[in-house]
């Protein structure tokens, strides 16, 4: 069986991690914790690779309809 | 009466079982006995009416509280159940206590160690992550729980116990009574109970087995007395009877040592009557009934479902000073109107303040009574007293009138009411309208404001609500009248638009019309237009410049009429390019495009220009502009508009002729095994594919052929091309071909074996044999065809019925999860936890209300702030 690599998708829309500090000034600009993010799971297939960790926050650069661009960011949990 | 509150606020609330020692603190009475009443009608001490519970006749003291009707709010009672009978609520609470606990020592099955561990995981579980994900934790455990079957406490083997359902338990082969059933939850130790996620202080696992019942208050369970005299029990009182009979007669066949199996029997009827007096729907039992065969409303039914006591009671409302009819249209009010009967005029009423300064002038209302418009029904006392006026008490009440008194006088013209056709989707369901008294019957709304209703004429009804207080008048006002909605919160364009005649009237006035000054001035004074002094002084007006009399004096517009090319040259042919420079239309027809709804930007420049009050104004003036053209032109459609030359029928011929014969060559090519396979299609796919593609040009051919032939200035085409109502297809339709019928996207196959109908040769596959509809509907269809469209027809009709009912499910179901999404005040979309659903509203942070169609204008925003 030949492996995709579904990042490689087009659908699906570039994952990345966010320095300490980004998500530092992150949390700031919205005044929330952790706990106020979208939450996705640590093993989801777009970011299993990413080897993220519990408090982890990724940000997800999405093709939008009525923005073109738009940001989007997840806090990891834990499966 | 004299009403003292506490305030305090509300800290948690924790639901919990009575234990049997509660339930007789409870109880003020011990009920012994299934009579209702003597031979006095007096209720029976011990009966289940007793007084002790309550009053609900009049004259009697309750003996409890000595309080009379409609004092006293009842009080518990009790019975003594002969032998312990399983709650049916709490079956699955039991069940999965007797399949994790110890059948000797009543112990978790669970190490110590572990079930320490496990407790404190579920505390801080609950802390952290809340209730939901506590109890999927506990469902975890007690899986594992289930498949141990050696007790860790004391050794002992565990057997398989099963439920039969609904109340019956298995252990084994074996059943487990109630009373051994009771025993074994007794043993169940307090701090075992919490791996169950049970707190043992409100739910100690044996109370979830009955040894007391508790009776309801009889003021929860009145009876009626009807005409002749005889009462009539309530579903749950009945109920009651029959616990109590058959309690009572399990109680003498214990004490008289009857053999087992008559107990037995006793004592599952006992359980059925029980588990139905809570539930009266379990779904393995057959519901009680009354002797007329309808089933009995016992307590759950009360609550459940959408007749419950929460969806129709608490969460459903419902409202005086209001009336529902059918609607009918009226162009001529205006579109923020609605026209009332004038019955229904005399039945609402608005409460008015007297002072003063209206006295004299309200006097006049109570003097003509409530039989002679416009009058009143009833004056309300300072005191809050209520008194109707009548012919008798109006000298009287015209009299005590005096400053501070109110006069409930009837609903007249400018009054303002809300009204509503269901279902209410959208905000624009619910309109702020002034109210204009007519005669007849039915309410009466201008056609423009259909579309936001989503109403039409063929019997829909509608609802109208009157406000009742000054605060309630201005919130509908500033918040609901039909001006403040003209935008529409979905797409940033006008909702409310010319509909129908206004289209096709104005599209005619704009593009063929030319009027003499007196006919002119003639159309627009009919359309309620005054100021003509914008009508050029000439012998010959034309439609456009009639049509600009209607627009602001310094209004500039660039727009498309339908069918705006791009191709600068064609466009000037067709008068598509619209332009609108200080106040006249210069080039350009108003169509669909302009003055529909949800399309174009003329009426949002308008609106954003002039704002919503001058808008309303012009669309009012537009809408029987284009009505009234009508009426003065004339415009009847009939068949044939749609009539072609000798010369177009023949080439419409041809082409279907052209198109069957492809149609058999790809079949012959298929038969010849010569048919190449399309990538990822069977050869059989293929050649449908390719067949219905050829069959659908062919269709479309002929479609362009009859838009091409028929007469431009025929009121069908008109219509058409205006955008007003019908579309090429359907003129291609009646005049052309029907064209090829399908069900799922495939042509007709269903029928006979090997063919669609018993006149075609088998496996057919030709065009007229697979449901290819060659006749036009002017022509006639032949048999065969006929009742290939009758096949389509049916199967749209069951889609749309079937479709309707999911729909509006999918869309209260989505309602329901949205309903407290927020735009914060930092841009954020978020729930009512305050957690994030968007970064940005809407991912780029419009308001699409305050949009031109989702998008901002940024040249107009650049323009506005440079001036």
């Amino acid at each position: 069986m030949k492996k995709f690599d579904i990042t490689k998708h087009s659908l699906v829309p570039k994952h990345a991690k966010l320095s300490d500090k980004e998500k530092k000034q992150l949390l700031e600009k919205y005044n929330i914790t952790l706990n106020e993010l979208p939450k996705i799971l640590a093993n989801d297939p777009a970011i299993k690779d990413l080897g993220l960790k519990n408090g982890d926050v990724v940000k997800i650069e999405r093709i939008s309809k009525t923005a073109g661009e738009y940001e989007y960011y997840r806090g990891v949990v834990n499966a | 009466m004299d009403e003292r509150f506490v305030y305090r606020k509300v800290k948690s609330i924790k639901f919990g079982i009575f234990s049997p020692k509660t339930i007789k603190e409870l109880a003020v009475a011990k009920i012994v006995t299934p009579e209702l009443y003597d031979k006095e009608g007096y209720p029976v001490d011990g009966g289940l009416m007793d007084i002790r519970l309550g009053v609900i006749d009049p004259g009697l003291t309750c003996k409890t509280d000595g309080q009379k009707l409609k004092e006293s709010l009842g009080h518990f009672g009790y019975i003594e159940l002969a032998r312990p009978i399983i709650h049916i609520n709490f079956v699955p609470v039991i069940l999965t206590l007797l399949k994790g606990t110890c059948r000797e020592c009543g112990r978790v099955l669970l190490q110590k160690q572990k079930m320490d561990t496990l407790k404190s995981e579920l505390i801080v579980q609950e802390i952290e992550d809340g209730r939901a994900e506590k109890k999927g934790k506990i469902r975890d455990i007690v899986t594992l729980l289930k498949a141990t079957n050696k007790c860790p406490h004391c050794k002992a083997k565990q057997l398989k116990i099963t439920l039969e359902k609904p109340t019956t338990f298995m252990e084994g082969d074996k059943r487990l009574t109630p009373i051994e059933i009771r025993s074994r939850l007794e043993k169940v130790p307090d701090e075992d109970c919490e791996v169950f996620g049970i707190d043992p202080l409100s739910f100690r696992p044996e109370w979830a087995v009955l040894t007391v019942l508790l009776i309801p208050p009889v003021t929860m369970r009145p009876s009626i007395t009807l005409e002749s005299g005889e009462r009539s029990e309530d579903d749950l009182t009945h109920k009651l009877g029959d616990i109590v009979r058959i309690n009572q007669r399990l109680f003498e066949n214990i004490n008289a040592g009857a053999p087992e199996i008559i107990i037995e029997d006793l004592w599952d009827l006992l359980q059925y009557h029980i588990t139905t007096f809570f539930d009266n729907e379990v779904a393995q039992l057959p519901p009680a009934r009354h002797r007329s065969g309808q089933p009995l409303k016992t307590i759950a039914s009360r609550i459940k479902s959408k007749e419950g006591r929460i969806r129709h009671n608490l969460a459903g409302k419902r409202t005086n000073f209001c009336a529902r009819t059918v609607i009918s249209p009226d162009p001529m009010i205006s579109i923020d109107e609605v026209g009332v009967p004038m019955v229904i005029a005399m039945k609402l009423t608005v409460p008015e303040r007297v002072t003063d300064w209206n006295m004299q002038h309200l006097k006049k209302f109570v003097e003509r009574g409530h039989t002679k418009y416009p009058g009143s029904n009833y004056i309300i006392r300072p005191d809050g007293k209520k008194k109707k006026i009548t012919d008798e008490t109006k000298e009287q009440l015209l009299e005590e009138i005096q400053p501070g008194y109110t006069v409930e006088r009837h609903l007249m013209d400018g009054d303002i009411a809300i009204f509503n056709r269901q279902p209410s989707l959208h905000r624009m369901s619910m309109m702020c309208h002034r109210v204009r008294v007519l005669p007849n019957k039915t309410f009466r709304l201008n056609p423009a404001v259909c579309i936001p209703y989503n109403a039409d004429f063929d019997g829909d009804e509608m609802n109208l609500h009157v406000p009742q207080t000054e605060e309630a008048r201005a919130e509908a006002q500033i918040l609901m009248e039909v001006q403040t909605q003209l935008i529409s919160p979905r797409y940033g364009l006008s909702i409310i638009g010319c509909v129908q005649d206004a289209i096709s009237g104005n599209y005619m006035l704009t593009k063929f019309v030319t009027l003499t000054r007196n006919e002119a001035v003639d159309l627009l004074l009919s359309s309620k237009v005054t100021d003509l002094s914008r009508l050029p002084n000439k012998e010959h007006i034309s439609g456009k410049e009639i049509f600009s009399v209607l627009l602001p004096e310094d209004f500039n517009f660039i727009g498309k009429s339908r069918g705006h090319t791009g191709n600068s040259e064609e466009d000037k042919k067709n008068d598509t390019i619209v332009l609108i420079k200080e106040g006249k239309l210069i080039s350009g027809v108003m169509d669909k495009a302009n003055l529909g709804d949800g399309s174009g930007l003329l009426l949002r420049t308008l609106h954003k220009q002039y704002g919503q009050q001058r808008t309303i104004e012009v669309l009012g003036k537009v809408f029987r502009l284009g009505i009234e053209t009508l009426i003065k032109m004339g415009f009847s459609a009939c068949l044939h508009d749609t009539d072609l030359s000798e010369n177009a029928r023949n080439k419409i011929y041809e082409t279907l002729d052209a198109a069957y014969k492809d149609v058999d060559d790809f079949i012959k090519v298929f038969r010849d095994g010569r048919l190449e396979a399309f990538p990822g299609r069977s050869i059989a796919e293929t050649l449908e594919l390719k067949i219905l593609e050829r069959l659908n040009k062919a269709r479309n051919e002929t479609g362009s052929i009859v838009s091409k032939n028929a007469n431009k200035a025929s009121a069908a085409l008109i219509m058409s091309d205006s955008g007003a109502r019908g579309n090429p297809l359907n003129l291609a339709q009646i005049a052309g071909c029907v064209g090829q019928q399908a069900m799922r996207g495939k042509r007709i196959e269903k029928g006979y074996r090997h063919r669609t109908l018993s006149c075609f040769k088998k496996d057919d596959l030709s065009s007229a044999a697979r449901g290819f509809i060659r006749s036009s509907f002017k022509h006639g269809l032949t048999p065969a065809e006929f009742f290939f469209a009758s096949m389509t027809g049916r199967d749209s009709l069951m889609d749309t019925a079937l479709r309707t009912p999911k729909s509006g499910y999918l869309y209260r179901r989505l309602a329901n999860a949205m309903q407290d999404l927020k735009v914060e005040y930092d841009g954020t979309v978020r729930d009512a936890n305050k957690k994030i659903v968007q970064f940005a509203y809407g991912e780029d942070n419009v308001d699409v209300s305050r949009s031109e169609n989702g998008r901002l204008n940024v040249a107009r925003l650049i323009e506005k702030v440079s001036e």
